[in-house]
């Protein structure tokens, strides 16, 4: 229901309201709209957009389902409903001591014991979106600047930069060692912020990363680390993939490496995770904040008053991640189920004569299209995602919303949909490079 | 033998004495900086647990952190000027009684000598309703079986950040009927948030830059301090209120601050009001309402309504709701924006349920993409949409809840009549305003503050006193009813006694 505006607004709005900080004019945000106008549908629309640029879990839902079959109790308060009465006037921004514990053992699950964690650090937020925006507020000042390594997620331009005035500055990475993050590259971005004025406070990683799919090396960790000691700045691990990764062995998390060091150094570092993409629930809104810093986790959750998460579903997640039998379980079967999918969409692409990234994490691929190209340059490569979306039909996201300072790659969810959708996209690819090699052959 | 020459040639040099002793100060001095910085650690299995834990802190309301967080020696890594202000221990007095109050607090059988809290909007009233409706159509799971299917998908994935549809009707419905049916609320110009918290501060962020204001009527919500203050760089501008008029608002006050303010520099974006008030507990009336918009519109500024307190009448005087007078005159919609919330009116705060209703489309725009930051759960709109879309049981629900409220209402300020202390005039909330001036032994805010240290000590009861509420004069506490039973209410009146005993000449004349 459209409400008609009589005159334009004269009164005056904030520059954060009328600013593209939020950055969700990009591509990225575009290509969801045509998938909204034309989505696809394995019965009723099989010719609509295929959604590969959101990335969410679906493959483990059956097992969320059958657990809450079998524990009627968790999502009422049981009979006659006891306990409701405190859990409704539950606001306190320490959250519930059961829930912050069950996360601590659910983290510590995923990480196989290889590292402890404290539900007294843990500060509890209304998803990750609003743990690593917390961070920003809580580390640096307006016009103060963090380094992300390229490529990131897109939704950082939005969640570090917008409300908090803070900068981002590119630790730029690239396909010739895989996009590691090197010391030279960190050296390199600090100088750059320098150059500008700009008072670096902090790195913030992602590990496993979005959109490459991959985890951080141990190696590279420590020297990410080390800088961070050695500019006396900030490092947030953003760990939100952590048991997305199809091999438990092939994750280390900065958690592990500040084990190994005895917590020397740990007062700088923060972690963030989140219930979104390991236990496919997005729409519950739970984020954390794990700091080894006391300042840090008072004042965070002193500001954790504006992004509480419902006592209600901490209350319902806290029985469910305490049921050991239940969370072994899960964690083991959606990694096998997310390395399946890996599997078919590699082999799938594979088959069509486009190479990926090598990927051990995460619930999509970072495909590298730059051989068809018609120019290597950003331009180029959104000229390419055009075609894939009105053409092919498939949402991907181009590697240049993702800040790659290499034009070509792309990132294409593959946990999202059924097999059988996943199929199809494969199959529309496959006919798309078919198309192109008879094209160019013809000229 | 290398280090042996040189210091023997020094010493028999002419500046020997002097460098004798210095090269080996200079020695001592690094073997102490190598021991320092090589001493091998004691290995820990744990990481270290914060400083400033304890059993009691998951349980406290607010951290009032005695501990000073400055004193011992904190990592050298910087955090930002803000997250500083913020870190420091609160000193107010809101908060430190909430602390107090939680820490141990009133139970009738199990702990008749805890603190009872009075200092807590919370409403108490009717949790055998909602707990009644839980039980009966709770049965399926939040998970939404009743279509036979248990279908996780549907909460479990990403939903629109601003609220669904369904909790936007079901929202919008609610609050008209709170309001008395008296205006329809469009569910597109509704953004949903976690709580009526963000709301506040989602509007500031969209409303006003760092270093401008908002003007707001004294005494006011303490906890507007943060929700405007902390992260915005908004600044509040007290309007202040007098207990002559009952604390009114006036235009001529409004137009005073404005005035002022411009004065130093500072920029007005907006008046911030609530209504109905807290913690007076009166409402604004339909021709206080024309003459704000009058003046908002004659100084090109917003209006903010928090009026989260709209179900909780227990007067007789009727709420009238700023929609409904934008409603029928042609005032310019797209500065005004109303905030509500189910923690008051349907007991639930800790589901976190706000809303932001506005006219102005790009304020919408805007506030859509920052509940990307604070987001209803999807779990809570679920049962909420049920909830709320009970017409039978809302209707009993609003119903109960308004006389339970007139009846603690009556018997509470009844029994504070009784001890010589009058109330102000109120309308609506879970509280009252009371005149304790005369048993304060200063008239000041001294003297206000050591008669709620007396209260809260010596009676064991946690009130709110009007200085954390910004209030201009001195005496004037926010007591909240709802959280007790009716057999507390001696209790209070017995507690409040004995607190001021030695100021009784003054309770006992008439």
């Amino acid at each position: 229901m459209a409400i008609e505006i009589e005159k334009p607004s004269s009164v005056r709005l904030s520059k954060v309201a009328i600013s593209k900080t939020h950055g969700e004019d990009s591509p990225y945000f575009a290509g969801w709209k045509a998938y909204d106008e034309n989505p696809y549908d394995e019965i009723h629309n099989q010719s609509g957009v295929i959604q590969m640029g959101l990335a969410e879990n679906q493959v483990s839902f059956d097992l969320l389902e059958k657990y809450l079959e079998e524990h009627h109790e968790v999502s009422s308060w049981g009979k006659g409903a006891p306990g409701f009465r405190e859990n409704a006037l539950f606001q306190d921004y320490h959250g519930l001591k059961s829930f912050r514990q069950a996360m601590a053992n659910f983290m510590e699950q995923i990480r196989g014991g290889k590292a402890k964690f404290d539900p007294d650090r843990i500060v509890l937020t209304a998803g990750a979106t609003a743990a690593n925006e917390l961070l920003t507020f809580i580390l640096a000042d307006p016009g103060d600047a963090l380094l992300v390594p390229t490529p990131y997620y897109p939704g950082f331009d939005r969640d570090l930069r917008w409300r908090t005035g803070v900068k981002i500055v590119p630790i730029h990475c690239n396909s010739s060692n895989n996009f590691q993050i090197t010391p030279e590259a960190l050296e390199a971005a600090y100088q750059s912020a320098e150059s500008m004025d700009l008072k670096v406070r902090g790195i913030l990683i992602t590990n496993p990363s979005n959109p490459l799919g991959s985890t951080i090396q141990s190696s590279v960790l420590n020297d990410i680390l080390d800088f961070a000691v050695h500019k006396n700045i900030h490092l947030v691990s953003d760990e939100i993939y952590s048991g997305s990764t199809f091999s438990p062995s092939e994750f280390v998390s900065i958690a592990e490496i500040l084990r190994n060091r005895n917590y020397k150094d740990a007062e700088r570092v923060h972690i963030v995770y989140s219930l979104s993409k390991d236990l496919g629930l997005p729409g519950f809104r739970v984020g954390t904040i794990y700091s080894y810093n006391d300042d840090v986790v008072t004042t965070a959750r002193r500001m954790s008053s504006f992004t509480l998460i419902s006592s209600q579903t901490q209350h319902l997640l806290a029985c469910m991640l305490s049921n050991h039998e239940f969370t072994q379980n899960y964690i083991k079967t959606n990694r096998e189920r997310l390395n399946k999918r890996y599997d078919m969409i590699i082999q799938g692409l594979k088959k069509a004569g486009i190479e990926c990234l090598k990927g051990n994490a995460g619930l999509f691929c970072w495909m590298n299209l730059s051989p068809l190209l018609n120019e290597p340059t950003r331009q180029g490569e959104l000229e390419l995602w055009n075609i894939i979306l009105n053409q092919v039909k498939l949402n991907i996201s181009p590697g240049s919303s993702c800040h790659c300072s290499e034009p070509g790659w792309f990132r294409v969810c593959f946990a999202n949909m059924s097999e059988q959708t996943l199929r199809v996209a494969l199959q529309r690819i496959h006919k798309f490079m078919e198309q192109r090699k008879v094209c160019s052959v013809n000229q | 033998m290398r280090l042996i020459v040189p210091l023997q040639s020094v010493v028999q040099g002419r500046g020997g004495l002097i460098f004798g002793s210095l090269i080996p100060c200079a020695l001592f001095y690094f073997l102490q900086l190598y021991l320092k910085r090589h001493r091998s650690p004691k290995p820990q299995s744990n990481p270290p647990s914060p400083t400033t834990s304890s059993p009691k802190l998951a349980e406290m309301t607010r951290t009032s952190s005695r501990s000073n967080l400055f004193s011992r020696s904190i990592g050298q890594v910087r955090i930002s000027s803000r997250a500083i202000s913020i870190a420091k221990p609160n000193e107010s007095p809101y908060y430190i009684g909430l602390d107090k109050a939680s820490e141990d607090p009133y139970d009738r059988l199990s702990n008749p000598d805890g603190v009872i809290q009075l200092g807590l909007s919370e409403n108490r009233l009717c949790f055998d309703l909602i707990e009644k409706w839980m039980s009966e159509n709770l049965g399926h799971s939040i998970t939404g079986r009743d279509n036979g299917e248990l279908n996780i998908n549907g909460i479990a994935t990403y939903q629109p950040f601003d609220g669904t549809m369904e909790l936007k009707l079901a929202m919008a419905g609610f609050m008209s009927h709170i309001m008395g049916g008296a205006v329809t609320f469009e569910p597109s110009q509704m953004v949903l948030t976690a709580g009526a918290t963000p709301a506040i501060e989602t509007l500031c962020f969209c409303l006003a830059d760092q270093g401008n204001a908002f003007l707001v009527p004294t005494p006011y919500y303490p906890g507007f301090d943060r929700d405007v203050k902390f992260r915005t760089g908004v600044e509040l501008i007290p309007v202040h209120c007098r207990s002559t008029d009952n604390f009114a608002l006036s235009i001529t006050a409004l137009d005073q601050a404005f005035n002022q303010t411009r004065k130093h520099g500072t920029k007005i974006r907006g008046i911030l009001l609530s209504n109905p008030a807290n913690p007076v507990g009166n409402l604004l009336s339909r021709e206080m309402l024309y003459a704000i918009l009058d003046f908002a519109r004659e100084k090109n500024i917003h209006v903010i309504s928090d009026e989260i307190f709209a179900g909780s009448m227990y007067g007789n005087e009727e709420f009238v709701s700023m929609a409904e007078v934008l409603d029928s005159e042609g005032f310019d919609k797209n500065r005004v924006h109303i905030v509500y919330g189910l923690s008051k009116d349907l007991s639930l705060p800790g589901f976190r349920v706000g809303v932001i209703y506005s006219f102005n489309e790009n304020v919408l725009a805007a506030a859509r993409k920052l509940t990307r930051f604070s987001s209803v759960s999807a779990p809570t709109q679920r049962l909420l949409v049920s909830m709320l879309s009970d017409a039978r049981f809302i209707e009993e629900y609003i119903k109960t809840n308004k006389r339970r409220l007139q009846n603690m209402h009556a018997l509470f300020v009844a029994g504070l009549k009784g001890l010589n202390i009058r109330c102000a005039d109120s309308s609506a909330g879970l509280y009252c305003w009371a005149d304790m001036s005369k048993l304060i032994s200063s008239y000041s805010e001294k003297g206000e503050l050591e008669l709620w240290d007396k209260l809260l000590n010596v009676g064991k009861i946690n009130v709110t006193p009007g200085s954390a509420c910004h209030c201009i004069e001195p005496g004037w506490f926010r007591c909240c009813f709802t959280t007790l039973a009716e057999e507390d209410i001696p209790v209070v009146l017995e507690r409040i006694r004995k607190a001021v005993e030695n100021t009784t000449d003054l309770l006992n004349s008439s």
